[in-house]
């Protein structure tokens, strides 16, 4: 069925659909109308779940990790410092190998405060054990929602799943979008029905031991383990999704990569910008792709250098600082996937958009005339650049 | 609580923290966690829930519980909100059939974990109305980490962070009146306990916080030998000291109903307390006796208080 919807008002739609047990809620911007949303549905008596408006993200991610051990299914939404404020508790989820599903807004993160878009929050929690996956558009947010749990609750992966859509850009721009009947979306789903629980009578359990060097290891080792795991899992999952939605998901989207000689790495809503670039270049003759990062964690390393092998510049472009002086994140991941390559493409990292500001096609245009250059001169130029600052006492 | 007390009935329920877990002998916790376990009906399941404490660790290091029940423990500061989700989790699943047998929900946490980190948790999760006991543990300060002074730490107490020195005599400020900050979440049930003499207090309370129907809170007073610098065979005589000098004293409102519990036949003078206690040893040098005078007149002046709240 055919809807027009924000980002937000999908994401509490399908969380409608699958009806989890508990929902730990707490507003943030732009995250808000997912729990405001979800709410009515409550009132409403439409849902099962148990609604906890607790009084902090810390809470709303500890009464998941509680509610998920015990035996239920467990959502929650957030945004920028609100995910910050779970990242201890994003650490003990995923090591308690618990399947919630976090809906991440991207927002940028204090200070100074700004409630618009990019990574910083989202990024800051990539090592947390976290499977991580980006949407472009509000369709893509609602159907990363809906393959979540299969994704995470398979036991060879038992991870917790983060679905990131873009603040603002995405989660209130209205968009057209296929929802899918609400029958199709539970089969899909499933029965949540875990091995071992809290609330199992006949086996008691304990969960969050104090846990010392003879076994840490191991179970960090296992984590790992699950993340690779995860990668496969990603993929059957979109597999089987394709089926019922006819929508094909990869680990990342390659946009006219298939001759492509200059290519750029993004994630999100920019992708929709980028490709509008990259089909005016084509026009003009240029060899222009992109690779739309969307799964993050795992990284598709192996699969990015693959599809970057043949490219003769790339420029990644990096929604969030990171601030490590050499880049930002999505910059150091694909520049150290593309290590092994026999030849390797010239690669260049562009910040840009921090708290939300613009990038234009022109914009793009600019970063695909600079990868122009260099793949003629072989001259790199400086390897880590911001994008759209005004410069210190420039035009204002 | 209908049945009369017993306490050889009592103590021959199967245990629900069973021994070896690594407490230190002389420690008041393990005794409260015990004690507030075996209130439970026998046929009844619990979900045990910690926050990182010294119980924590000494009760579930990998891989071996202590507990018999489920028990979960996820941070320090978020035991209450812990709870609430696995409250929360047998709600749903219940109204969904997936939940057999009555289940109560039950949090541990140090003064720490409750006076000072855990109390935004405490407070969200008691004003939110689950069906749920918190139980703290007060030992009077960061114990697991070495000793350091929390809001829970009374004055004139020596911690690692509140030292004795020439210009300090130790802790400066008061301690927190916790128990009275539950009193005002108007929730069904509060109580000040210590697991005393046969224990009957700590029982009865216990019974009552775990089968009211919402949020209860019990403050279980909770020596440890280590911080507050006591032999640990005196374990038991330093609560009953606590408890008669009135520096502890024991009380529980009911639906905003508040009694008193315990009366001491003859109240002690603070002191009593104080001096078996290494903690407080530079209380009873030359020139500091305004620390026991000011230490005696705060008790008094809180004694005072709760018998005009009480009726008593």
């Amino acid at each position: 069925m055919s809807h027009r919807l924000s980002g937000n008002e999908a994401i509490a739609y399908a969380m409608k659909q699958i009806d989890p047990d508990v929902m730990g809620a707490f507003p943030i911007t732009p995250s808000t109308e997912i729990p405001e949303y979800f709410a009515q549905y409550v009132a409403n008596g439409e849902v099962n779940t148990e609604y906890v408006a607790v009084e902090s993200e810390h809470s709303s991610m500890s009464v998941c990790i509680a509610a998920q051990a015990a035996g239920a299914r467990a959502v929650c939404a957030t945004s920028s410092c609100g995910l910050a404020l779970m990242y201890e508790l994003l650490y003990v989820a995923a090591s308690c190998r618990l399947p919630i599903s976090l809906v991440c807004v991207n927002r940028a993160l204090s200070g100074p405060i700004n409630i618009n878009h990019d990574y910083s929050d989202s990024m800051g929690g990539r090592d947390s054990g976290w499977i991580q996956i980006y949407a472009e558009n509000n369709q893509e947010a609602y159907d990363n929602f809906i393959m979540a749990m299969p994704i995470g609750e398979h036991p060879n992966v038992r991870l917790p799943v983060m679905t990131c859509m873009d603040g603002f850009i995405t989660s209130h721009a209205v968009e057209n979008i296929e929802l899918l009947e609400t029958d199709v979306v539970r089969r899909f789903i499933g029965e949540y029905n875990p091995e071992h629980y809290l609330l199992k009578k006949e086996n008691p359990l304990a969960v969050g031991p104090y846990d010392l060097s003879p076994y840490y290891m191991e179970h960090k080792v296992m984590q790992a383990e699950a993340m690779k795991a995860a990668k496969v899992r990603i993929l059957e999952v979109a597999a089987k999704f394709e089926k019922i939605s006819g929508r094909c998901y990869g680990l990342f989207e390659e946009y006219r990569m298939e001759d492509a000689e200059l290519a750029l790495v993004l994630m999100g809503s920019t992708a929709g910008t980028a490709k509008a670039a990259v089909d005016k270049l084509r026009e003009d003759g240029v060899k222009a792709g992109l690779v739309k990062t969307r799964v993050f964690r795992p990284f598709p390393g192996q699969e990015l250098a693959r599809a970057l092998a043949g490219t003769r510049a790339v420029a990644v472009m990096d929604k969030s600082e990171g601030f490590s002086a050499n880049g930002g994140p999505l910059f150091a991941e694909t520049r150290s996937a593309l290590y092994d390559l026999k030849e390797r493409p010239y690669l260049i990292d562009i910040v840009y958009g921090l708290g939300g500001r613009d990038v234009k096609v022109e914009d793009i245009e600019k970063v695909f005339g600079r990868l122009a250059d260099i793949a003629v001169t072989g001259e790199i130029g400086p390897l880590y650049t911001h994008m759209g600052q005004r410069s210190k006492g420039g035009d204002r | 609580m209908s049945t009369v007390y017993n306490l050889k009935r009592e103590v021959e329920k199967p245990v629900r923290l069973t021994g070896g877990h690594r407490l230190c002998a002389g420690c008041g916790a393990g005794v409260v966690v015990a004690g507030v376990l075996r209130a439970l009906h026998k046929e009844d399941r619990a979900v045990v829930v910690n926050a990182t404490s010294c119980l924590q660790v000494s009760t579930f290091m990998y891989p071996y519980t202590a507990y018999v029940d489920s028990y979960i423990h996820s941070a320090f500061e978020n035991s209450a909100a812990t709870c609430a989700g696995v409250e929360a989790a047998y709600n749903a699943l219940q109204r969904r059939g997936k939940v057999e047998g009555n289940v109560k929900f039950i949090t541990f946490a140090g003064d720490g974990g409750t006076y000072d980190i855990g109390f935004q948790s405490l407070s969200g999760a008691m004003e939110r109305g689950h069906d749920m006991v918190y139980v703290c543990y007060d030992n009077e300060a960061y114990m697991n980490t070495g000793i350091q002074r929390s809001s829970s730490t009374p004055r004139f107490a020596r911690t690692t962070t509140s030292p004795v020195g020439s210009v300090q005599p130790g802790k400066k400020q008061n301690k927190k009146d916790l128990t009275e900050i539950l009193v005002a979440h108007h929730i069904p049930y509060v109580a000040q306990t210590a697991p005393l003499g046969n224990f009957r207090d700590l029982h009865i309370k216990s019974y009552n916080a775990i089968y009211t129907k919402g949020p209860c809170f019990l403050n279980v007073l909770a020596p440890c030998p280590r911080g507050w610098d006591y032999p640990m065979a005196r374990l038991a005589e330093i609560i009953q000291l606590a408890v008669d000098t009135c520096v502890w004293p024991l009380y529980e409102v009911e639906e905003g109903v508040w009694r008193l519990t315990y009366i001491p036949k003859k109240k002690l003078p603070v002191e009593d307390f104080l001096r078996p206690q290494g903690r407080f040893r530079h209380m009873f040098q030359k020139g500091n006796e305004w620390m026991i005078e000011e230490a005696q007149r705060y008790v008094d002046e809180k004694w005072e208080r709760l018998l005009e709240r009480t009726g008593a």
